[in-house]
């Protein structure tokens, strides 16, 4: 029961997707301006990821691991057609903003890394929760920034308005970099910055290290 | 002509894969350390793309759009679902004959791109490439034009990154931000910069 329970909560800190194991960047960039559509990303990221891993776990033990990757592949993309179908039924003008990205969670390296890496070599339940844990943690990402960029870039959360804004007779002149694409950028390198300043060890190791100066200041001038 | 040659510049610089629509950034990021390995999958990451958005081009239009069947006697059958899953399909088998044409007849290409070629199966801005020729309707003559550009735009956003990390070994960083968080404001500093061609249209 405690394995579950880790393989549940590690990857939402310790052994964090995007911060540690550098996976899935592509869409944390891109859906986040807005909550509501950083929401359903989540929710569907993670969908995927659990439901991939419990299947290619079911049946770990019949691929051939010569043309696993092939099988994995299809596997996750039948299940992200499930989902792209779904939102193009239910919610439709949030598929309309996710656009491409809906279909680009079959390249997400986050289902395909938990795939390769987890599930074909624990059993189905486990590998469930490991991937539910594993969507949390992108989820924890995303969200923080997309909290951050809808907050200060347009004043709002989920649509709903938090600080008024100067345009509408309000005091809060919205930060428009925020709402453009750079800004995920930053935004993702300093929760980096802070995660590891809080937890050191997660710094990677250094190729080479730089001896320092030992010259004076005289020798130098 | 002109049209085409638009549209080429469009997706090199204006609508970079990389820096505009954040495209492919796992391998961006990680095989960015080194000048050498970045032009390697820049050029496998341009070929292939070239291949593959015109491929899928063709297979969407004839074979799945809604209506597209209608040369076989289904005029109403609409495929257009199961686009995700023969995209995937094509881009993997492209990548896998080109490995196999490469190791066969050009041996020195294909010891310098070695590791990357079956990478480049699961960068997204290969999907992203086929999925937004899809989403804007580009015929077969324009997906040409655009794999190729969105190919181009790719490999030099991670060239210039290379020669920007490669520079930046020797620079002081804050302990905590060493490594994968400097890289990530290096990005958004370039992407910045590629922002300028925002308002250029063409």
């Amino acid at each position: 029961m405690s394995t579950m329970r880790e393989a549940l909560s590690k990857p939402i800190l310790q052994n964090n997707p995007i911060a540690l194991q550098i996976l899935g960047i592509c869409s944390a960039l891109a859906v986040t301006s807005s909550l509501k559509v950083t929401l359903v990303m989540c929710i569907s990221v993670t969908l995927v990821t659990a439901c991939s891993s419990f299947a290619v776990s079911l049946i770990r033990k019949q691929i051939p691991s010569s043309i696993r990757i092939i099988v994995q592949m299809v596997i996750i993309a039948s299940l992200v057609i499930v989902v792209d179908q779904l939102l193009k039924a239910y919610a439709f003008a949030i598929s309309k903003q996710l656009s491409v990205f809906v279909g680009l969670i079959i390249t997400n390296c986050i289902v395909m890394g938990r795939a390769e890496g987890y599930a074909m070599k624990n059993p189905p339940l486990a590998s469930f929760v490991d991937g539910i844990g594993n969507g949390l943690g992108y989820s924890v990402v995303l969200m923080s920034i997309a909290v951050v960029r809808e907050l200060l870039g347009s004043g709002k959360l989920f649509g709903y308005e938090i600080l008024p804004l100067i345009t509408d007779g309000g005091w809060y002149v919205p930060n428009g970099l925020l709402l453009l694409p750079p800004s995920a950028f930053f935004l993702i390198g300093i929760f980096i910055w802070v995660l590891r300043s809080a937890k050191p060890d997660q710094v990677e190791k250094e190729e080479f290290k730089i001896t320092k100066n030992t010259r004076s200041v005289k020798e130098a001038f | 002509m002109e049209h085409y040659i638009s549209l080429f510049v469009r997706s090199v610089f204006i609508e970079n894969m990389a820096l505009a629509f954040f495209l492919g950034m796992c391998t961006f990021l990680a095989i960015s350390k080194k000048i050498q390995a970045a032009i390697g999958l820049g050029i496998a990451v341009i070929v292939v793309m070239a291949l593959t958005v015109p491929v899928n081009s063709l297979i969407y239009n004839h074979l799945l759009r809604e209506g597209a069947l209608a040369w076989a006697g289904y005029p109403d059958v609409d495929l257009s679902f199961l686009g995700l899953l023969s995209y995937i399909g094509v881009i993997a088998a492209i990548v896998q004959i080109m490995e196999m044409v490469l190791d066969k007849y050009v041996p020195a290409l294909y010891n310098a791109l070695g590791v990357f070629l079956p990478l480049i199966t699961v960068n997204c801005a290969i999907m992203g490439g086929s999925l937004f020729m899809v989403e804007r309707d580009y015929g077969f003559a324009d997906s040409v034009v655009y794999g190729a550009g969105a190919g181009t735009g790719w490999a030099l956003a991670i060239v210039a990154l290379a020669g920007i990390r490669e520079k930046l070994k020797y620079s002081d960083v804050p302990e905590g931000l060493r490594g994968l968080g400097i890289t990530f404001i290096t990005v958004g500093l370039m992407s910045l910069g590629f922002m300028s061609f925002g308002g250029i249209d063409l």
